[in-house]
Parts: C-alpha cells; structure tokens; sequence
C-alpha cells in the first residue's frame, strides 16, 4: 500500500494502515493545526517475508515506549518479538563498542546521465560490501538516483527524529548544480559537481548505516539490496533541507512559548549548550576552511599564469644559460600549480566537507532535543487538561446530571491514560537521546582524528614535492653563468 | 643596514654610500643617508643627511634632464614609498576590535605590523640601491648634484613638481612615446643596436607581464595563510571547549597550523623579495634602458637631419659654416652616445644576468628550507597524533 500524504496541514491521522511502518498519530495530533510533521509522514509497507520479525501487526516500533528505565528489560518481561530484537540489537552494539567491528563498506561510484534535457538524472551505482549475516550476499549493487536518498532520508526521518534519534541529515539539493548537468555541460564545474554529490551521497550512506538502529531497518535494506525502489514523490517537501527547516521551525515555535521547561536534568541542559557552542565554532572553522579553498585554487590559477609568463620571459631572455633557467622555473611553476590544485581538492573533500557534514548533523541533534522538549509539552499539556477535566467533574458532581457525570468520568480515564503515556514517552525519549548523544559524540572524535589525519598526510605529501621540484631547479639556478 | 639585492654591485672604497637609518612619520619617510669617501670632493671622510623621497626623485630628474648623461642608463628611481593599503588595513583593524577576542586583536594587530615593517624595509632598500647605483657608475659618481644631496644637510628645499610641472612631464613623456614609435620603426644600421631595439622592447613587456602576475601569485598565497591563521585560531578555540578526547587533538593541530602558517607566510614574503621585487626592479631597469635607445635613436635622428641641413646649405651655399658646425656636433653627441650606450648595454646584460641568478638560486634555497621545515612540523605532529589515537 502506497498511500501519498499531500494537503494542508491539519491531516486526518485515522487513515493510517495498521500495517505501516510510519509513526501512529496520536488523536491528540488532530487538532493541532501546528503539527508540523503530518507532512513529513510517507506511508509505506514492505511485504517481504525475511522482514516478518520487524513488522509485526502491533504497533509500529516508531512508536512503541519501552517500559520505564525504573525497570530493566530482560527477555523474560518482555513477550514482544520485535521488543526482543531491537534489545538483542542494543545488546550486540554494547558488545561491539569495544572493537571496530563494524563491518561493512558502502561505495556509491559511476555516476551515470540518464534520459535527456531537464528530466534527465544522475544514476549512481551503490555497493554495499559486507559480511554481516542481516544480508543475502556479502557484496552487490544497486542503482539509485538522488532523490531515492532523499526518499530514504525523509522515511528515517519521519519515524526515527521525533523518538530521540539522530538521523543523518541527506546531502542538500542544487538547483544550479544539477541544471547545468542536466542540460548537458560537460565541463569541469558540472564534473565537480557531479564528484562532490558522489561523495557525499557516500558519506550519507556510510554515516546512516553505522548507526544500529538505521541499518536494520527495512528501508535502509530495501534502499541497498532491491534492484527496483518505489519512486519518491514530493521530495521537495522532503528533502533533507525543507525537513530540517521544519525541524527548526518547531525549535522555534518551542522556543517561544511562554511556559518554560523545568530542566530537571542537568545533563541535558549542558548538552545543550554543549552543542549550541560546538555548532558556533564548527560554522566558523568551516567558513575559514572554505576561504582556504577559494584562495588555494586562486593560488593554483595564479602560479599558472606566472609559469606562462614566466617561459615567455624565457623566450625573450638573450642570454642562453638565464634563458634556460627561466624556462625550467616556469615548468617548476607548472608543476607547482598542479599541487596547489590537488591541495585545494584535499582542502575541500576532506576538511571542508567533514565540517559541512558535522554543522548539519549538529543541527539534526539540537532538532533531537527540541523534540524532547515538545514531548515535554504535550505530557504537560494533557496533564492540565486531565486537571480541568477533574474539576470540571467535581463541579458536576453537584448537579443531576448522571450521562454528563459518566462522560466526564470516561474522559478523566482516558485522560489519565494519555498522561501516564505522555510521561513514559518523555522518559524514552530522553533515555533514546542520552544513548544517541553519547554514540554520536565516539562517531564524531573518530571522524575528526581519522579525517584529520588524512588531512595532514595530503599537506606531507604536498611539501615533499615541492621539496622534489626545488631540488631539481637548485643546480639549475646555479648554472647560470 | 639592507644590502641592494637585485643589483650586483662592486663596493668601492673611494665611494660607499648607504642609508643608515630610517624614520616613517605620518605622511613621509626620512632616510638617513650615510657617506663613507676617500674622495677629496668632500670635506669629511664620513658624514651623513636626512633625505625625503621627493629629493631622491629631484636627483633622478635631473640626471635624465642632464644631456651629458644621455648616453648612459640613468639609474631608476625608486618608487614613492607607499604605506596607504597597510594603513587602511590597520585603521579597519582598529575599527572592528569590538568584533573579535583579544588573542585574535592582538594576532592581527602583530601580522599587520610585521607587513608594515616589511613594506618599510623594502622602500628603504629600494632607495638605498638606486644610491648604489649611482656612486658605482664611473660617471654619475662624479656628479655635482649627487655630491650636493649627499652632503649638504640642509634641506635642498625641493618642493615636489607643481601642477604645471606635472602637466609639462605628461606632455614630454606623450611626444616621446609618439617619437619613439617613430624612432623604433627605422632600422638601425648597426647590428648590436638593432638587436637590442628588438630585444629590449619585448623584454620590457614580458618582464611587465611577469612582475604583474607574480604579484598575484604571492597575495593569494599570503591569504592562503592569513585563512590557515584563522583555522589555528577556531581549533584553538574548539580544543580549549572540546569535552572529548578531541580537545587535546585540536590544541595540537592548532599549534601545528600556527607554525606552518608563519612558514607559509614566510614563503609569500621570500618570493616577494627574491622573485617580485626582482622583476619589478628589472622593469624599471629595461624602461631606463629602452630610455637609452631612445636618446640614441633621437640623437641619430638629429645627426640625419643635420647631415640633410648641410647638404641644402652647400646646395645653396648659404650658412655652410654654421651647418657644419651643427652637422659636426650632432655627429659627435651620436657618436658619443653610441659608444658609451654599448658598454651600458652590456653592463645592463651583465647586471641582469648576475642578479637573476642570485635571487633565483637564494629562492630555490629558500623554498627548500620553508618546505623541509614545513614537512619536519608536519610529521612530528603526525608522530605524536598517531600514536595517541
């Protein structure tokens, strides 16, 4: 079943399949004209049977509480199949910690125009290379284009964000970019292009698929194992961007409301603040690292035009020893240039691109906690309801009005139900984030040293060939005579 | 004291000549103008004067303006010493203090200083080789104005050019470049001058092109380092509020990239001094000697036309004497100019070849210990970052 959400806001939420994967709204959801995300939602239902386990008839695992963190889940209080799995999950990953025994290897490569003019895409090959046994082989490809990633994105978004997890943000949309390949420029900025969406489409998967809970699900595994994917409609709506800016439109609507949220929990407040600091500087750091790669391809421009000048000169030059030093400084030159251009792709691919990444994850993450907060608010605000309802019926108390009595008292019961729910889904969400922070912050120090490293080795390699040419000019130099 | 770099000069005892001492006020620059002479043109031995640039360019002039000279490459001038951009970076420095910490004020604030030192040393160093120049040409040396500015410690009171003048200079220097299209186009009889017509003609414009884009090759490698600088800064700053293992990671990148950003900047000011500043010496050099040819070609010029005068007159008979005398003198400066603007043009050659393979082999020098002191930071902090993860 393929049902398309379109339309205003304010969607019904009884039309939802019992069979869906998406989260399961509320009825408080109905009359919130604000809800912002009963647009996000895209329902989808898988009928393999390898996945019987993860869809269970239930309730979607989106929206399942796990029982209060008071208690420890064992397999012995908890009789739902997929409440078992997702703790074995748990449980594996905690064993995993240790070692990198992360096994597997995402490549998205050969990039491939398909169709003509303005309705032609990119087609990219996607290799997953794995000995992990959740998978048929341990090494096949798929072919996907960008917006079945940012399908992909916007399914994990919708169930996985709003619970406390940190969902890798999809690489942004290019209008310009992409125009220019479709319309068939071959040249070298709509390579570029087409080279920086690879890799990042890359690091996408990579970052989605080391998170435990992401790679198991069934749309991750549909995304890298099925030859055909349904194709993702309304991914304008959909896309990375337009979610996180939604995202940010509920931190602000947050924000603003006059009742503040009593922090009970100092962790999360540092947290917070934490990343609010971390997001300042890494905006900073990033910005500085992008002028470095404007001035650094300038640099290698630059230092070409000098190698011209500089062999004309030698041209001109009448005495024969000056004039053939000239010429080898201007091929010294050339040379030059060319490392200025490979250092400025290093600049780029490596250090720029793992700061654009981590500023967009950051905003993921404060999006994690302002979801926090909501679902504070709406335990809150049931609460209060639940208060006027009590006094409401204890008004009614004096009166002769048995139906109304009874109607109230109905409603206090299932008020008091939607309270207790309210409370339990506070706790796992902050539970879910604790755990997703802490896991967010291993990936984040791994990253920055590995990348970082990686970074340094191109500026050694670079300096040892310079030192090459030098070398080489030196005697040059000196045979002038 | 800095030596004349881009000149190979011999030092002579009989005539030393340098600048001591430098001050930079508001809105001029006093040179120091040391004399050390064995010569007896002089009352003293060793004496020194205070010099603005304007009585620098006074000296030039009137070189240029001497006919004596005009068979010799007179000396370029040096350039007006041009702080405004440095200024303006300070000034702006000032304005935006509120805006940054105070490490980083205090960083940009020495940055910007060390430019302004360097821009300072240059124009002293230029000023100081177009002296040397001079007390080393066997001729110039012996001049009387040159004697004046070195010696007379009164100001010699020469105001800068006028409007009027300004507008004469404009006008002589527009005739002379229509004259020398015209003087260029006719073939020289002699072979040595013919070369060197053609040879120094596209020489000055390749030097041109190569001095102009050298100087952006260099500016974007100083911005190149003034963001590695800024990066230094961020990771500083993420190092010291980082909660992870990662603070001790950034402060260590962060100290690698302060001192491989002092290397590179060092690199831009080096190529700047062995590399920019050679070539637009060399420019200016080629334009004094194409300046030569001129004369010459103008002298030659005169040298026809007299010989024409004179064969009207003794058609005519009529002022032979006087056109004799004419057509003799103009044979005279010509030959004159001719003889003495060979041995400048080949002094010219030597000078140029001399000084291009000094700075050439001090660059290359240079760029090797920037990069193998660039490589050792490098795979130090690699060392110590690796073997920590």
């Amino acid at each position: 079943l393929l049902t398309d959400k379109s339309g205003p806001a304010s969607l019904p939420a009884e039309d939802i399949s019992a069979n869906s994967n998406g989260p399961k709204q509320d009825s408080l959801f109905d009359d919130d004209p604000e809800d912002l995300f009963a647009e996000a939602t895209e329902e989808v239902s898988l009928d393999s049977p390898e996945r019987e386990v993860l869809l269970s008839d239930g309730p979607s695992p989106a929206i399942t509480p796990i029982t209060p963190p008071t208690s420890v889940i064992t397999p012995k209080t908890c009789s739902d199949p997929f409440l078992l799995t997702l703790y074995s999950c748990f449980l594996k990953i905690e064993e995993e910690e240790g070692g990198d025994s992360f096994d597997m290897h995402i490549s998205v490569s050969d990039p491939e125009k398909v169709g003509d003019g303005m309705n032609a895409y990119m087609a990219y090959k996607v290799t997953t290379k794995t000995s992990m046994s959740l998978f048929k082989t341990d090494e096949f490809s798929v072919k996907r284009r960008f917006s079945d990633f940012l399908g992909l994105h916007s399914k994990l978004a919708s169930k996985y964000l709003h619970i406390g997890y940190i969902v890798p943000p999809a690489p942004e949309k290019s209008i310009v970019g992409m125009t220019k390949v479709k319309v068939g420029k071959e040249d070298q900025s709509s390579n570029e292009f087409v080279e920086k969406r690879r890799s990042a489409l890359e690091r996408y998967l990579m970052r989605t698929v080391k998170h435990p809970i992401l790679l198991k699900d069934p749309d991750v595994l549909q995304f890298l194992e099925s030859s055909e994917l349904p194709r993702a409609v309304s991914t304008q709506a959909l896309s990375s961007a337009g979610l996180l800016r939604m995202v940010n439109k509920a931190a602000d609507a947050v924000n603003k409301m006059t009742i503040k949220m009593n922090e009970s929990d100092a962790w999360f407040e540092e947290k917070q603040q934490h990343f609010e600091n971390l997001d300042v500087q890494l905006r900073k750091l990033h910005a500085s690292v992008e002028s470095l790669v404007c001035h650094r391809k300038e640099l290698s421009v630059n230092t070409a035009q000098f190698a011209k000048s500089a062999a004309m000169l030698g041209n001109s030059e009448d005495h024969t020893a000056l004039s053939r030093a000239l010429s080898q400084l201007a091929e010294v030159e050339e040379k030059i240039d060319q490392l200025h251009q490979d250092q400025a792709n290093a600049d780029f691919y490596l250090f720029s691109e793992l700061l654009g990444d981590y500023v967009r994850l950051i905003t993921a993450v404060k999006g994690v906690f302002d979801h926090r907060m909501k679902t504070w608010q709406k335990w809150q605000d049931s609460q209060l309801l639940l208060q006027k309802k009590r006094e409401a019926e204890a008004k009614l108390q004096f009166t002769n009005k048995p139906d109304k009595l009874q109607q109230a008292k109905d409603e206090i019961k299932e008020l008091e139900g939607k309270v207790q729910q309210g409370e339990r889904d506070f706790e796992q969400i902050s539970k879910t984030i604790r755990k997703e922070v802490s896991r967010f912050e291993k990936e984040r120090v791994k990253d920055f040293k590995m990348i970082i490293i990686k970074y340094l080795e191109s500026l050694v390699q670079t300096q040892q060939q310079l030192i090459k040419y030098w070398d080489a000019f030196l005697p040059e130099a000196k045979a002038i005579s | 004291s800095p030596r004349a770099v881009n000149v190979d000069l011999q030092t002579d005892a009989t005539l030393q000549v340098d600048i001591s001492d430098a001050l930079s006020e508001r809105d001029k620059v006093k040179f120091t103008v040391h004399t050390k002479s064995t010569l007896p043109n002089f009352k003293q031995n060793e004496f020194s004067v205070v010099r603005q640039h304007e009585e620098f360019i006074w000296l030039h002039d009137s070189f240029v303006e001497n006919e004596d000279y005009a068979g010799y490459i007179i000396p370029p001038a040096p350039p007006r010493p041009d702080f405004d951009a440095s200024r303006e970076k300070l000034q702006k420095l000032g304005e935006g203090e509120g805006s940054m910490t105070k490490e980083e004020f205090t960083k940009m604030k020495q940055e910007l200083e060390a430019e302004y030192l360097a821009i300072f040393k240059k124009t002293v160093a230029m000023h100081e080789v177009f002296l040397c120049r001079v007390a080393a040409h066997p001729v110039l040396r012996k001049d009387l104005n040159f004697h004046v500015f070195l010696e007379y410690n009164q100001d010699l009171s020469v105001r800068g050019k006028n409007k009027k003048e300004k507008l004469e200079d404009f006008f002589k220097n527009v005739v002379k470049s229509a004259d020398g299209v015209l003087v260029a186009g006719v073939k020289d009889v002699d072979d040595f001058f013919e070369h060197e017509k053609t040879f120094l003609l596209e020489y000055h414009n390749r030097v041109k092109d190569a001095s102009a884009k050298s100087d952006r090759m260099i500016r974007s490698h100083k911005n190149a380092a003034d963001d590695i600088n800024r990066i230094a800064s961020s990771l500083y700053t993420l190092g010291t509020q980082d909660s992870t293992d990662l603070c001790k990671f950034f402060l260590k990148v962060s100290e690698l990239f302060e001192k491989t950003r002092k290397i590179e900047a060092r690199v831009a000011a080096d190529e700047d001094l062995k590399l920019a500043d050679l070539l637009k010496y060399y420019l200016r050099e080629s334009q004094a000697a194409k300046d030569l040819l001129y004369r010459r070609s103008r002298s030659l010029v005169d040298y026809e036309n007299a010989n024409k005068a004179l064969d009207k007159a003794r058609a005519k008979n009529r002022d032979v004497l006087q056109a004799e005398t004419s057509q003799q003198l103009c044979c005279h400066k010509f030959e004159k100019i001719s003889e003495s603007a060979k041995q400048e043009l080949i002094d010219f050659k030597t000078r140029r070849v001399a000084a291009f393979r000094k700075n050439l082999v001090e660059l290359a020098e240079l760029e090797l210990k920037h990069a193998k002191g660039n490589l050792q930071l490098l795979q130090s902090c690699l060392g110590v970052l690796k073997g920590n993860t």
